[in-house]
């Protein structure tokens, strides 16, 4: 489809919307990462708000509820000063009974220039993004991407080693119904991390091996390999769907613990993308402990966001640090 | 129907009866007269010129789904038979997936009598097997075959209880009609939309496995043994399918089996870009499982090419790709991509094609035609097998436009579409 543009929209590095990280390359990446960091200080200021986004309108449309994902891309948009509409499927008549298109072009009548959508279906952000002119950033549909996690999660590894390429980060857990897997997997692949998964076979996708990961069956290899370890929310409602005995057998078998954490040959790194089912897949011991960045990477959320939102809107990654300081794109 | 038509020096393609030469055809009173060299038109026959042209018997389409009563957004009998006629065929089977489901005499009726009204293709009810496709008990299968079903299935909601398919396959013999099953284990497809591999697997949308159709292949061939009775294993998708209807059949099994021209022709990865115009069940598979499809056309393991005509309405396919139903059209493209992507391919030749189209379909449904033999219905097909054309949905008869193949550039179509010696579709007329 032809890439759609209204005039009064400049065009962005990034291309019009943020539908993956699949597809996009490295060096646009590192621009996230990069423009990501001048923004981390806004949220430290006493005013924590820039006018970099004035006078844009940012609609989050959430079709699932999640409260962590809404309040981090709406904090971003009020820092960044754009005006924001919050609607979830719940409490809106506007999304009942009507396709997705038509309420996405029932907003787009209003005039907006961003949508930051969630959606149940794999494959809804693209679709959404063919469809209307206005940018489209994908904060989860189905279990294909989440790409402003992806970020949030490189930034933290960043943050703490310094770079990306070459270390050994492994995601733990249900990568089959994983969004958060899918786009750590493109995204680190692309900046030259070695990247693993280890679950229940009953939890891996066929073929997930050709996608240039390694598979481990047990978490003691993985974290005998691992420099990081990205631990994934286990849904408590897979017991039905027949995946899994039972939470007390995952967290026996699958759980990271700090007496596993034990017998690695370094410290590794424990991330998590929340919310935590503690005692589950991680155990408090673990959360709460030194190497976890549970917290850090809420933090950061809010930056790659804030980066994410200025350059769709147009905004050029050498004048982020300038913007900070009160530029308008 | 009274009057004589002589179609004249075409290249006359019947498998039923090993001709492929120059030859006039002669149909009488809509009955196939006689099939010669330098026949001599009768008192006020009409005449069809076809030299340069293919004639063969009318194509016959066994898998379709023509939507009514229920689904008139989608398509209806006549809209359905009209596309049947311009994509060459003379008969359509209609699937009883309808709402309400044909289930019972008065169901097969009705599909009956919408059929002959709409004066184009014949359209041939299949019944149901279970009351209401719900798998629970025997629909009524005398009574339907008594008013005009040429067969039983509950495609679109596939008997998951083996022991109600083996009594059906029991039940049938009675009535000399072949048991249709689309394969499917509900259980192993789970929530699964598409193939179950890599591309899947990427864009994160959930697979159906291969084994989810080996599983009930398998099952219904095991039935098939144990009964005596005749299965009709709908659009056979897998390598390990094709490959056990191969052995079932060199063991004497009664088995038929379809292959579709999209399981012929693309692949999961036209899944891509998650567009909903690649969802179909059973899903696209991989390029193996399509390069053994086209071996078992090509060898007769799969005696007949159908299309599995789904019609859904434009909005139904405009959604997110797990949320779309599954299926495409396929009446008005499936010759032209037979005769591009299979026969100028090389994969088979014409009279292969033809075969899967006429007589194959014929025999796994005891249906009158499939052939040009004397006295044998006067539906009659002429293709001109060298006609470039470029697929637009835009201009289907059919009422749905939902198609893969858009845009495609095909060469070779059907001209004229003849049944019961009456011409019920004329290109460009
Ligand atoms: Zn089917």
């Amino acid at each position: 489809m032809v890439e759609r543009r209204p005039l009064n929209q400049p065009r962005s590095s990034l291309g019009k919307d943020l539908v993956g990280l699949e597809g996009l390359t490295s060096e646009q990446i590192l621009t996230i990462l990069n423009t990501a960091e001048p923004f981390k200080e806004i949220s430290e200021r006493r005013i924590k708000k820039v006018p970099v986004l004035r006078g844009k309108t940012i609609v989050n449309l959430f079709f699932e509820p999640s409260t962590r994902t809404l309040v981090s891309f709406e904090f971003a948009e009020k820092r960044l000063s754009a005006d924001t509409v919050n609607i979830s499927s719940s409490g809106s008549s506007m999304v009942k009974g009507e396709t997705l298109v038509d309420t996405a072009r029932n907003l787009e009548a209003m005039r907006i220039d961003m949508v930051v959508m969630r959606h149940g279906s794999s494959g809804a952000a693209k679709f959404l993004a063919e469809r209307i002119d206005s940018s489209v950033i994908n904060a989860g549909d189905g279990s294909h991407e989440h790409p402003t996690q992806a970020l949030l999660d490189m930034l933290t590894i960043r943050d703490h080693y310094g770079k990306i390429e070459g270390l050994k980060i492994c995601l733990v857990g249900d990568i089959l119904h994983s969004r958060v897997a899918r786009s750590n997997i493109y995204g680190l692949l692309s900046l030259g991390a070695q990247v693993a998964v280890c679950g229940p076979k009953t939890l891996l996708p066929l073929g997930i091996g050709e996608l240039g990961v390694t598979v481990f069956s047990r978490v003691e290899e993985a974290i005998q390999w691992a420099d990081v370890l990205n631990v994934l929310r286990l849904q408590l409602e897979r017991m039905e769907g027949g995946f899994l005995p039972s939470l007390r057998e995952y967290n026996q078998v699958w759980g990271v613990s700090r007496a596993r954490l034990e017998e690695a040959p370094k410290d590794l790194l424990i991330l998590h993308p929340g919310p935590m089912n503690r005692g589950v897949e991680i155990d408090s011991d673990v959360a709460d402990g030194p190497h976890a960045m549970i917290l850090q990477q809420v933090t950061n959320g809010v930056a790659v966001r804030m980066a994410v939102l200025y350059l769709l809107a147009g905004g050029a990654p050498d004048t982020a640090e300038a913007a900070k300081e009160g530029v308008e794109v | 129907m009274s009057g004589a038509l002589l179609i004249r020096g075409g290249r006359v393609v019947d498998p039923s009866q090993s001709i492929d030469e120059i030859r006039d055809v002669l149909v009488v009173d809509g009955v196939l007269a006689e099939v010669a060299q330098g026949i001599d038109p009768p008192e006020g026959a009409r005449e069809i010129e076809a030299k340069g042209l293919v004639v063969t018997p009318g194509l016959i389409d066994v898998h379709v789904h023509l939507r009514e009563p229920g689904g008139e957004h989608k398509e209806t009998i006549a809209t359905g038979a009209r596309a049947a006629a311009a994509g060459g065929f003379t008969a359509v089977c209609a699937m009883p997936n309808t709402d309400p489901v044909v289930d019972d005499p008065a169901g097969v009726g009705f599909v009956l009598a919408q059929g002959v009204a709409a004066g184009a293709a014949r359209v041939y009810p299949v019944g149901a097997i279970s009351v209401g496709q719900e798998g629970k008990r025997l629909a009524a299968i005398g009574e339907m075959v008594g008013a005009g079903a040429v067969g039983i299935t509950d495609d679109g909601n596939p008997v998951m209880d083996s022991g109600l398919m083996r009594r059906a396959m029991e039940y049938a013999q009675a009535f000399d009609i072949p048991v249709a099953d689309h394969p499917e284990d509900l259980g192993l497809s789970g929530v699964g939309v598409m193939n179950e591999g890599l591309v899947a697997t990427r864009l994160g949308l959930h697979g159906k496995p291969n084994a989810s159709e080996d599983v009930h292949i398998v099952r219904d061939l095991m039935l098939a043994d144990l009964t005596g009775g005749r299965i009709h294993l709908q659009h056979v998708s897998t390598a390990y399918g094709v490959e056990a209807i191969r052995l079932a059949k060199a063991r004497g099994v009664r088995v038929t089996a379809e292959a579709t021209p999209h399981h012929l022709i693309l692949t999961d990865e036209r899944v891509e870009g998650f567009d909903t115009h690649a969802k179909m069940n059973p899903p696209l598979r991989s390029s193996e499982d399509r390069e053994a499809v086209r071996e078992g056309l090509a060898d007769g393991t799969l005696d007949v090419f159908a299309t599995d005509h789904a019609p859904h309405h434009y909005d139904e396919k405009e959604q997110a790709f797990a949320d779309a139903p599954n299926g495409i059209v396929g009446l008005e493209t499936a010759l032209g991509l037979g005769l591009t992507h299979l026969v100028g391919e090389g994969l088979i030749d014409l009279p292969t094609l033809i075969h899967r189209m006429s007589v194959g379909p014929a025999d796994a449904f005891g249906l009158p035609g499939g052939t040009l033999a004397p006295g044998s219905p006067g539906d009659v097909t002429i293709i001109d097998p060298e006609e470039a054309w470029t697929v637009d949905r835009e201009v289907f008869l059919s009422k749905s436009h939902n198609t893969p193949f858009h845009g495609w550039e095909l060469k070779g179509r059907a001209l004229f579409t003849i049944v019961g010696g009456v011409v019920v579709w004329q290109a460009g007329a």
